[in-house]
């Protein structure tokens, strides 16, 4: 749209046509306060705190509703417009008890700040205020009426943003009350309760304290937390979470989580699980002491020394005595990149084997194969809020990818965007499809071979062949195309349709994923035929002579392949590093009883009971590194919480090689040959530090000087790792997602392996809105969540 | 046949409302009419009358309530046979409305949005219902009644009290 240009407080401003004036105003650094305005929701004007003075008009204005144009005159700060915000302060505070020392929101609340600069806290009001006392409205939800300044933006949040529409508002006038959707009539427990997807926007949007959350009101303030950028460690859409922390008695905890102020790939948005479900840290069950199993067949609390000694001196003893064959490693979906290229260096360099493998959720390896060495074909997370056309064949994002959905969602709403979507069940996310396509219950295949062009598909694709031929054709006839697949299609019929994708002009492909670095997994090689970066294990390239002496030239086991071998006794020690793969792949603790094996995990899951060492790690929140989410968008995890007794699984793994006398530095590149250069920090030269290590970073040459610096394994990655080339330093450190794409030939792949039928060995996890795996079940968060909700007899709103 | 199965509604009922919805661009717009007519057969807004309307209008129940909250002459509770609806409003007013209001509370012993004991008689103080040029007036169910006095309301009472009243529908 054309510029316009404007006056406003005496400066010139230009904006697009169109641009709201709050938001034009805001660009140029002019904030007009705002309580029911939320940026990205329908215009409300149910406030009018933003009224503003334009010339020729003859009232004031309000600056959310009004455009922008041209020749604009504008006054935001009058002693007129003051008297009239204080007005409406004095309205809004009709039933507010203004108790803003008691109240949750004290300290980072709209109203307190607007009350303060127009000073309307004695009203001249003199009925009595209407009392309600405060209400629990789910396991995460609370409302305290009073404080309710009926901005509406939860009700818009709700329903709007999250499709759910569990609040609404009732009553009129000064009664006006917000509601949740299942009244004190129908409620088994005679109050009011929501039946929604507990996701907390309407927390975050509300300006007040008047809705709550569980997890965090009346525990702290702002002003006493610290306030952490990271990457939620659940699901594959990988928001980015500002972690509030603060110190607890064995070192720091969360207490809660958000993304306020809108940074990273997910802009304010995070679901119940990204916003609750951090208190799985705090567990009771939670281990904190390395666990060494006696003579007398009991696990006892040992310290780390003793250990890592007994785990250095067994792994040393089968390798040097069975050859690297003889041990087992099962890698994470949830540890960082730099652990899993660690892990994986540490197998085939240290342990010498390549029996590596990992929970796989998607099947990666097939998806970059089909890529087949493109480039700039996959989409970013994005691009699902932008995208004009999206075809999203199978998966169940509102569950299972929930950012996904919010996108989808917001694109639709925002963007006018046209979904598609197929899929064999109703899923949520066709109310705002352009079509929905029902697909047969095995058909996906046959869906992915018609896409492509082969008619006689048709009749195992979907149940009402025309629909999907009208399908067929809205799809190939979009422009643009965003094409996003399930992770329940793998193999043959995900190569076609990525094939398919691949086949339209200008379309974009991408495979969501469970667990937050489910990708960076498949990524850095927890695979026992696939190097990092897909590299095939014929065809090492550097890694064959940067690995050392103990890489083996074979392929290895898979997981399942490590069990059996375990049955059979040829298994001499297993290390599994933060997976739970005998619940995930129900494998009979007897396999394991002639196998030394050692867990690394926060708990004593059904996998760590039957460990001969146990040793307690940190989780996603606890640590440095980075994470590639199902996109292939890579963003930095920095350490918010702490907790004392465990170590990072970096760290573990290091000691480890250091007890099995491997030299560190050739496992983990630190101090090679760099010196830190400190400058100076006092007098003329002050900044000359500060400069100096913005170029050094910039370079990827920050001193590495710790063997325990994530960023020194990174270097690796950026200089080994096919597709992790490109990665610029700075924007990694300022908090930036960066796009990387697997770098594959596929014929380099099939010719050399020979084996084109990979056993498929992908098990999607299936977590909903309130399960997270493993992990899951150690927040009592989402345990109440989901006990609430697996109850419950009839479909809820949510459905 | 109605559009709903096993509707809680009469059968005319249910027919009226098959057509009502045809009857506007968007079906929610026949959501208040709905409302009204559902409250004058079933005496009330029962939870199953919300129901049963969000199921008519593809609305979600929380719609239904919301509006439903905002007109005060929708109730969620059952009023009496004779719910007496007294004005108050400013022409009434300076007419001696509050003077009827209060008779009525005595006479009844009950207060506004109350139903007696018997659940025969149930009193509302009401905004204006278009009776002005009569003040002080009330309306029983629907039938209205004008010019009002004390006396003129203890006879107006006893005559519903006695099955006497007209009950207008
Ligand atoms: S789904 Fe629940 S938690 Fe989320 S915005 Fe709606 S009411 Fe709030
Ligand atoms: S609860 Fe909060 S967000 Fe909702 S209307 Fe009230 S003040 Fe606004
Ligand atoms: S959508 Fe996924 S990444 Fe985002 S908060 Fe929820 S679980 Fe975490
Ligand atoms: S922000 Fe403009 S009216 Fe509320
Ligand atoms: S004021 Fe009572 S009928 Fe109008």
């Amino acid at each position: 749209m054309p510029d316009v240009n404007f006056i406003v407080d005496g400066k010139q401003l230009t904006a697009p046509a169109g641009t709201l004036l709050i938001d034009a105003c805001k660009a140029a650094g002019i904030e007009i306060p705002a309580f029911c305005y939320y940026p990205g929701l329908s215009l409300q004007a149910a406030c009018r705190m933003c009224v503003v003075r334009i010339e020729k008009m003859p009232k004031l204005q309000t600056a959310c509703t009004t455009p922008v144009a041209e020749g604009m005159v504008v006054q935001t700060e009058t002693p007129e417009i003051a008297q009239a915000r204080k007005a409406t302060i004095q309205l809004l505070l009709g039933n507010h008890p203004l108790d803003c020392p008691v109240c949750d929101a004290g300290g980072e609340c709209e109203l307190q700040d607007m009350t303060f600069k127009y000073g309307a806290a004695e009203s001249f009001y003199t009925e009595p205020k209407n009392h309600r006392e405060e209400q629990k409205w789910s396991p995460a939800v609370y409302f305290d009426r009073p404080r309710c300044i009926l901005c509406y933006r939860c009700v818009r949040m709700c329903g709007e943003g999250m499709d759910v529409f569990a609040l609404g508002i009732q009553n009129r006038g000064s009664s006006a009350v917000i509601a949740p959707n299942i009244p004190a009539s129908e409620s088994p427990t005679g109050m009011q309760q929501l039946d929604c997807e507990e996701c907390g926007m309407c927390i975050d949007a509300c300006p007040v304290g008047a809705l709550t959350s569980d997890s965090y009101r009346y525990k702290t303030r702002p002003w006493e937390m610290n306030h952490v950028g990271t990457v939620c460690t659940h699901c594959g859409d990988g928001c980015k979470t500002t972690l509030g922390v603060r110190r607890s008695a064995d070192g720091m905890e969360i207490v809660r989580g958000d993304n306020r102020d809108r940074s990273g790939i997910n802009n304010d948005f995070l679901c119940a699980k990204g916003r609750f479900a951090f208190d799985f840290a705090n567990h009771e069950e939670r281990l904190t002491q390395p666990l060494v199993r006696q003579a007398d067949g009991k696990l006892k609390p040992v310290s780390w020394e003793e250990a890592l000694t007994v785990v250095g001196k067994k792994f040393k003893e089968v390798r040097d005595s069975r050859g690297g064959h003889g041990l087992g490693v099962i890698g994470s979906n949830r540890i960082t990149n730099e652990e899993a290229y660690l892990l994986q260096k540490f197998a085939r360099s240290v342990l010498g084997t390549a029996n590596i493998d990992h929970h796989r959720t998607a099947d990666y390896t097939t998806f970059a194969r089909a890529l087949n060495g493109t480039s700039g074909k996959t989409a970013s997370q994005r691009d699902t809020a932008t995208a004009k056309a999206v075809l999203l064949i199978g998966g169940d994002p509102t569950n299972q990818n929930p950012l996904t959905a919010w996108n989808l969602r917001t694109d639709v709403r925002l963007n006018k965007a046209r979904i598609y979507v197929a899929n064999h069940a109703p899923i949520k996310l066709r109310r705002q499809a352009k079509a929905f396509l029902q697909v047969t219950d095995l058909g996906y295949g046959s869906l992915a071979a018609y896409l492509g062009g082969d008619d006689a598909a048709a009749q195992a694709a979907a149940v009402d062949v025309n629909a999907l031929a009208a399908f067929r054709d809205a799809v190939k006839g979009e422009e643009n195309l965003l094409v996003l697949i399930g992770n329940e299609l793998r193999g043959t019929d995900l190569e076609k349709l990525v094939q398919f994708a691949l086949s339209l002009p200008n379309a974009k492909v991408a495979l969501l994923s469970d667990y937050v670095n489910s990708r960076g997994a498949a990524d850095m090689g927890l695979l026992p035929d696939l190097l990092p970066g897909y590299t095939p294990w014929m065809q090492p390239k550097e890694f064959a002579t940067e690995y050392g002496d103990h890489f083996p030239a074979a392929k290895g086991l898979d997981l399942l392949q490590q069990f059996d071998a375990a049955a059979s006794g040829e298994l001499g020690a297993l290390y599994v590093v933060g997976a739970n793969p005998v619940a995930r792949y129900s494998i009979d603790p007897a396999t394991l009883k002639n196998t030394f094996l050692v867990v690394q995990d926060m708990y004593l899951t059904e996998t760590a009971v039957l460990a001969d060492v146990v040793l307690p790690a940190a989780n996603l929140y606890e640590k440095s590194g980075s994470v590639t989410n199902s996109y292939g968008d890579l963003q930095l995890v920095r350490k918010a919480a702490d907790k004392a007794g465990v170590r990072s699984d970096f760290e573990i793994i290091v000691r480890i090689a250091d007890k099995m006398d491997h030299k560190v530095q050739s496992l983990v590149p630190f101090g090679n040959g760099l010196r830190a250069d400190f400058g100076q920090t006092r007098g003329a030269q002050s900044g000359e530090a500060d400069r100096h290590a913005v170029w050094l970073a910039a370079n990827n040459m920050e001193p590495k000087l710790s063997p325990f610096d994530p960023f020194a394994i990174l270097d690796e990655i950026h200089r080994l790792v096919p597709g992790y080339g490109s990665l610029l330093r700075l924007q990694l450190l300022s908090g930036n997602d960066q796009h990387v794409e697997p770098v594959v030939n596929k014929n380099e792949l099939v010719q050399i392996d020979g084996d084109t039928n990979r056993r498929d060995l992908v098990l999607p996890a299936n977590d909903t809105l309130f399960t997270s795996g493993t992990l899951g079940r150690y927040s009592e968060k989402l345990t109440q969540l989901h006990g609430k909700y697996s109850q419950e007899a009839t479909p809820t709103a949510a459905d | 046949m109605s559009a709903v199965t096993n509707t809680i509604f009469s059968p005319e009922l249910a027919a009226r409302f098959d057509k009502l919805v045809t009857l506007y661009p968007v079906k929610r717009s026949a959501l208040i009419p709905m409302l009204l007519y559902a409250q004058d057969e079933v005496g009330y807004v029962s939870d199953a009358v919300v129901h049963e309307i969000a199921q008519r209008l593809d609305l979600f129940e929380l719609d239904v309530r919301n509006v439903l909250s905002y007109y005060s002459m929708l109730r969620t509770k059952p009023a009496g046979k004779y719910n007496v609806q007294v004005c108050t409003n400013i022409s009434c007013m300076l007419r001696g409305g509050y003077e009827i209001l209060d008779h009525c509370k005595a006479k009844l012993g009950i207060g506004h949005k109350e139903v007696t004991a018997d659940k025969l008689f149930s009193l509302e103080e009401v905004e204006c219902i278009g009776a002005c040029c009569w003040a002080p007036a009330m309306q029983v169910n629907y039938d209205f009644h004008e010019d009002l006095t004390p006396a003129k309301v203890d006879q107006i009472l006893d005559d519903y009290a006695a099955g006497r009243g007209k009950d207008v529908k």
